[in-house]
């Protein structure tokens, strides 16, 4: 239990961070689609028996190469797209060659954060480790190039660059979330909360702090009543998070509302 | 012809229904996949198989008809999308991350239940790769009642989808009610895809409503000659698919097919980045050099 805390701790905290990028740069499509294509490396790593994790970041390592290069040419939600069906039906094939089938498939997809071991711990809080000092290198570069992308290109900040090394961070942050918290919810983590923060508030300081508290709240809450009810932690963490958006929704909305009526009472 | 079709292709009834569903679902998916890619909204017509999978493993719970759930939910997922997102694109790609994140969310928990009752045994599987050799053939008039109902949304809102995907300023301009389009083609997405998840699997439904799209939209830049070309190509990969994966079974001593699934989406990639070759791209071009040599 005391694992399944610290796990979704560290993975809490990087949805918080990664995820308010993922949110400013309309990036939510490439971060379904990694988790997704490493669910594929998973399932593989699997198959020959090798370490999951090697699987995990090789595939999803690959899928961002690939959206990074093949988006600069066409057009880039085709581009995910079509790396995410890769990933998955490969991830169909490998599941079909080996012989646990349908539980193995529910666990990668949907995670098993409860059964997470202290071996499994330290991999996972070295990754997170690498992929927040990965941020905060690019931060500058990579605000410039998410807020005012021309500005940056005249100052010499290539676009494609920051795109390649954003989706490399997000890999990395992908392949170690997916075998604790599932392929399909790592997403909602890194979309729901950083949202609500965006909602919150607009500077940049206050948003990013402020989306690893919600994420944290989400994912201790969910753990809790998971325990508690027994239903899987997934449902928890993807209703919590959107739950978490709209009342951000519902916070902007009145700010407005109670702008204009301020507003009206001056005129 | 044995190399090529193995025993038993043709007398096979599940293949029959595969070719059958496949070739529809097919149909529908590249005519409106045509206008998602147009509109840049491969992510929005992703995330609703995602929901409609919700749909369907609510339905396998339930017992209620899996039509009824796939395009129940795909339909109040579409209208969820669209009416928190707004007309740019990075609001309307946040606003189908969270419709997309809720749906997984409860996915995750009914298809919990339907993997812990033993009586629906392979459900995670069957709904989210898909059985395409398992098709209860009874379900064929449904499916092709639902592309013609995809197909006949599209071809009432045509022109003034064509205008607005393209140039939805310019649209709005001409006093084109886009909001009420993007919704009508909203539905027409979440029929299309409720069917083809339903059908093919959520895996397929992407990949036939965005890659022979995609490709065609490379290949041609007048939309007519797109719809048609994107429609052929997804009929096209859908049948070798279907045959590769009938003779995959005789293949190496293992005696397990390899899935449907794979054999489509690797037939759709190659096709999408055969259209990006230069040699392709030029064919015009090229034929009319060499008669002026």
């Amino acid at each position: 239990m005391t694992n399944a805390w610290i796990a979704a701790t560290i993975i809490a905290v990087i949805a918080g961070v990664v995820g308010f990028f993922v949110v400013l740069r309309g990036s939510a499509f490439p971060a379904h689609a990694l988790p997704n294509s490493a669910f594929a490396g998973a399932a593989g790593a699997n198959l020959l028996g090798i370490n999951a994790l090697i699987g995990l970041a090789a595939f999803a390592g690959a899928a961002a190469v690939s959206i990074a290069t093949l988006g600069r040419r066409g057009r880039h939600d085709v581009a995910t797209a079509l790396a995410l069906v890769l990933g998955l039906a490969l991830g169909a094939l490998f599941v079909s060659r080996s012989q646990e089938y349908e539980n193995q498939l529910y666990s990668l997809l949907f995670g098993e954060v409860l059964g997470v071991s202290t071996t499994e711990l330290l991999p996972v809080a070295l990754l997170a480790l690498a992929s927040i000092a990965a941020i905060m290198f690019l931060f500058r570069p990579l605000l410039y190039s998410t807020v005012i992308p021309d500005i940056a290109e005249a100052r010499g900040v290539s676009s494609h660059r920051i795109e390649l090394a954003f989706l490399l961070v997000l890999a990395a942050a992908t392949a170690l979330t997916v075998p604790v918290v599932g392929a399909l919810l790592i997403f909602s983590l890194m979309i729901g909360p950083p949202a609500a923060a965006r909602s919150f508030t607009s500077r940049v300081a206050l948003a990013i702090p402020l989306s690893v508290i919600i994420a944290l709240i989400t994912v201790w809450a969910a753990i809790a009543i998971s325990y508690q009810t027994n239903w899987p932690i997934g449902f928890f963490v993807g209703t919590i998070s959107a739950l978490a958006y709209a009342l951000g929704r519902g916070w902007a909305a009145w700010r407005v509302w109670d702008d204009r009526r301020a507003a009206s009472f001056k005129g | 012809m044995h190399w090529l079709f193995e025993p038993g292709f043709f007398s096979s009834q599940p293949v029959h229904t595969a070719f059958v569903i496949g070739t529809v679902a097919a149909i529908a998916s590249g005519v409106v996949g045509v206008f998602t890619v147009l509109r840049g909204q491969s992510f929005a017509g992703h995330a609703l198989t995602d929901v409609s999978t919700a749909g369907g493993s609510a339905s396998f719970l339930l017992g209620i008809s899996p039509l009824l759930g796939f395009v129940g939910f795909g339909l109040v997922g579409a209208g969820t999308i669209d009416a928190i997102g707004t007309q740019r694109v990075k609001g309307r790609d946040l606003a189908t991350g969270i419709v997309l994140g809720a749906a997984t969310g409860v996915a995750a928990l009914l298809l919990y239940y339907d993997t812990i009752d033993s009586a629906t045994t392979g459900a995670t599987q069957t709904i989210l790769f898909g059985s395409i050799f398992e098709i209860d053939p009874s379900t064929i008039p449904i499916v092709i009642a639902f592309c013609v109902i995809a197909i006949g949304i599209i071809a009432f809102l045509y022109r003034p989808l064509l205008l607005a995907s393209t140039s939805n300023e310019l649209a709005a301009a001409r006093g084109i009610p886009v909001r009420l389009i993007s919704l009508g083609f909203m539905a027409a997405l979440a029929v299309a895809v409720g069917l083809s998840s339903l059908a093919i699997g959520a895996i397929l439904s992407t990949t036939l409503l965005i890659g022979p799209a995609a490709t065609a939209l490379r290949l041609t830049n007048r939309t007519g000659l797109a719809l048609i070309t994107a429609a052929a190509i997804g009929v096209l990969v859908t049948w070798l698919g279907v045959l590769l994966a009938y003779d995959s079974y005789y293949w190496g001593s293992s005696q397990i097919a390899y899935p449907v699934s794979f054999f489509i989406v690797i037939l759709t990639i190659l096709a999408y980045l055969a259209s990006g070759l230069p040699v392709l791209r030029n064919l015009t071009t090229r034929r009319e050099q060499r008669r002026v040599l």
